[in-house]
């Protein structure tokens, strides 16, 4: 609690413990009704000059303003008729405690999300004529050197010259698992340094580094508006003046009626049920609590590395229905490997030894994953007479043996029959002094959650998941089978996606959203193009944080499950507070205008109905258990 | 141009109080009050200097809202 928070809950405090006194303090008339301006005053003053200045400022539909109103009211009443002080008093002193609690819970939610996001370090250190120091990181230039010591944050992305650490990632992608990282290796900034002395060469300005960037996006998300808050926003402003003139309306039009036909006006009943009106009228549960959980729900969502960029994002992400997928990189690994080596004719470690350095010269990425599985150095002198043949593959001397490896069409060439494999991916047939020798299998490797993933997307609402790739059809069904889609588009161009995405959007219903997911590498016009664009394992990638809406960090496709759930929680507890808040206020006001409520019960429904509203907003903040 | 500014208010009601009044004054192109985080996204209009808006902008919020804040 701040120094203001603190004062007020004094105030509180002695206020109540004046009203208990005064009910045992044996006073009537007047000198009753100036005992109890003393509590009134210590409780309301700030109200009543809030009030006032409202007036001034022509501000009249103010809170403080409808407050003073009812109070004032009842103190009136209570002089000429009932004699009950102690209503306004309480009113005065529940809606303190309301604001209270109120700015209280703001407060707290405000903190352990900045807390959350607390990833950008104030400074950076250089080094300066051999010493320290700490300087601002924005006036680091792309180039310097930084020293990133143990327990400090990173606060400019760049590479490391020297020294060797495990990083701490989890407030950038949720991941628990600390990364290695040695001279050389990228480093991003927001991460942790856990245990060496890292030396870096800055890449990038601080404003343009990773750290900056996911809170400059984090603090726009919440500044765009979805439509509830628009509601909100729309229905307070209708709200407030609508009930007020409800209140007039029923301490005149009432009376006068039935002041005409003859009967007892009156006057002091309708009055009185009218402050109740103007003590309902406060639509503060609604005001405070939609944003909240709008809030409360982009911070959960960030703690665990999903990025939504707006609350209009999370209300959309909350109804997809239908989930397009890329296929590298989102449901597979996007790196291609050695699977497997079949029908060899030697030892398999040997077979991949002879095509390894058959291929040593050559950057084709199928050879280069060839070098990954040998492992060791490649020595060159082995290598002789290399032979490149374009669109077949490589015939190369290793070791005094004529090695070839390449395609079928290779070993056609050569008059060697081969065997085909059953597996799909791309497939080295090798031949060594003129024999088949058998066949490496490469292919891209299915995530391990990919599966789980469609599972779970399932189990969140999705009646619909196709995968869009544009490899073979042979590949793509073979990873449609893995991990379980329900349509395969397959032999796509990158304008093809677009195609297939804007058909999916034709197909959706009323209510319903289609979801695209990249890697944000030459999807960046479908990412735009669906209703919410996804982008997976996003970070560094510039073009993809741009483009998507959602931005996962890290590249676990279960993550999507987890976003549309919580989206799907969050617009749920905003459905809740909207029912809920309205719901009561306008039993309250039906209640208040044929009597059946007074002031307390106005004063209770309102303050009530905040604390509930605001405890219920700030549930959005934890993530759903199931896929979490 | 566009600027972030800190503010300080104390309901959710005031800031939105806040945010109109800021988009009526002149100069101002666009205003966002973020009450959650406690800010003010001002887009100022072409040419304008937001040294000279601001402080009218700080007038209008103060006028509609007594109990508010905006550091310059």
């Amino acid at each position: 609690m701040n120094k203001k928070q603190k004062q007020v809950l004094r105030r509180i405090l002695v206020t109540a413990a004046l009203l208990v006194l005064l009910h045992f303090i044996p006073v009537s008339g007047l000198p009753r009704f100036f005992l109890y301006l003393i509590p009134y005053g210590i409780i309301g003053y700030d109200i009543l000059k809030k009030a006032w200045k409202g007036i001034l400022n022509r501000q009249v539909f103010d809170e403080c303003f409808l407050m003073a109103v009812a109070t004032v009211g009842a103190f009136a009443l209570a002089l000429t008729s009932t004699g009950d002080y102690v209503e306004a008093v309480a009113v005065m002193l529940f809606y303190q405690v309301g604001e209270l609690f109120q700015s209280v819970a703001v407060g707290r939610s405000r903190r352990s999300i900045s807390e959350l996001m607390d990833i950008r370090p104030d400074t950076a250190n250089v080094e300066i004529d051999g010493e320290l120091t700490a300087v601002d990181p924005d006036e680091v230039e792309i180039g310097a050197e930084i020293i990133v010591q143990p327990g400090e944050k990173i606060p400019i992305d760049g590479v490391v010259l020297s020294g060797e650490s495990s990083l701490d990632t989890a407030a950038l992608t949720g991941e628990s698992v600390p990364r290695t990282v040695r001279p050389g290796d990228e480093v991003l900034s927001g991460c942790i340094n856990q245990s060496g002395l890292l030396r870096i060469r800055t890449t990038k300005e601080f404003g343009e580094s990773t750290a900056s960037r996911i809170l400059d996006l984090v603090e726009n998300a919440s500044s765009s508006k979805s439509r509830s808050e628009d509601f909100i926003a729309r229905f307070a402003r209708v709200y407030t003046p609508a009930v007020c003139a409800g209140a007039l309306a029923l301490a005149v039009l009432p009376p006068l009626f039935l002041l005409l036909s003859g009967r007892d006006p009156r006057l002091g009943d309708w009055v009185y049920r009218a402050l109740t009106f103007l003590v309902i009228s406060c639509p503060c549960a609604l005001v405070i609590s939609i944003p909240l959980t709008f809030f409360a729900g982009l911070g959960g969502a960030s703690r665990c590395g999903i990025l939504i960029k707006g609350s209009n994002y999370l209300e959309a992400l909350g109804k997809a229905r239908i989930v397009a997928m890329d296929k590298t990189g989102t449901l597979t690994r996007g790196v291609f490997e050695v699977r497997g080596i079949h029908h060899a004719a030697m030892e398999e470690d040997r077979l991949l030894e002879l095509a390894a350095l058959a291929e040593s010269a050559s950057t084709h990425p199928i050879a280069r994953s060839l070098h990954a599985a040998y492992g060791k150095p490649l020595n060159l002198e082995r290598v002789k007479d290399v032979q490149e043949i374009g669109g077949h593959g490589v015939m190369a001397t290793v070791d005094g043996r004529q090695v070839a490896a390449g395609n079928e069409k290779l070993m056609d060439r050569l008059n060697v029959s081969c065997t085909p494999c059953h597996t799909a991916g791309a497939i080295v047939h090798t031949a060594v002094d003129g024999q088949y020798a058998g066949h490496i299998l490469i292919a891209d490797e299915v995530k391990e959650s990919a599966a789980a993933a469609l599972t779970a997307l399932r189990h969140a609402g999705v009646r619909k998941t196709v995968m869009l790739t544009g490899d073979g059809d042979s590949v793509a069904a073979e990873v449609a089978r893995a991990v379980g889609v329900d349509e395969v588009c397959a032999n796509l161009l990158p304008e093809d996606k677009v195609a297939r995405v804007e058909a999916l959007l034709g197909e959706k219903k009323e209510g319903e959203t289609v979801a695209f997911v990249g890697d944000g590498i030459n999807d960046a016009p479908v990412l735009a193009r669906a209703d919410i664009g996804i982008a997976m394992g996003a970070l560094g990638s510039d073009a993809a944080i741009e483009a998507a809406d959602v931005v996962l960090m890290d590249d676990d496709p279960r993550r999507i499950a987890t976003a549309i759930l919580l989206s799907r929680k969050c617009m749920r507890i905003v459905k809740e507070n909207i029912v809920f808040a309205i719901g009561v206020k306008l039993l309250c006001l039906l209640l208040g205008a044929l009597g059946f409520a007074g002031m307390w019960l106005a004063i209770f429904a309102d303050v009530g109905v905040m604390i509930l509203a605001v405890l219920n907003a700030i549930r959005a903040l934890f993530v759903p258990k199931e896929t979490a | 141009m566009k600027k972030t500014y800190k503010i300080d208010v104390d309901c959710a009601n005031c800031a939105a109080k806040m945010e109109a009044a800021a988009n009526a004054t002149p100069g101002v192109a666009h205003a966002v009050v973020n009450f959650m985080l406690l800010k003010m996204i001002v887009e100022f209009e072409e040419g304008a200097d937001p040294k000279a808006v601001m402080p009218a902008v700080r007038t209008a919020c103060k006028k509609v809202e007594d109990d508010c804040e905006i550091f310059l």
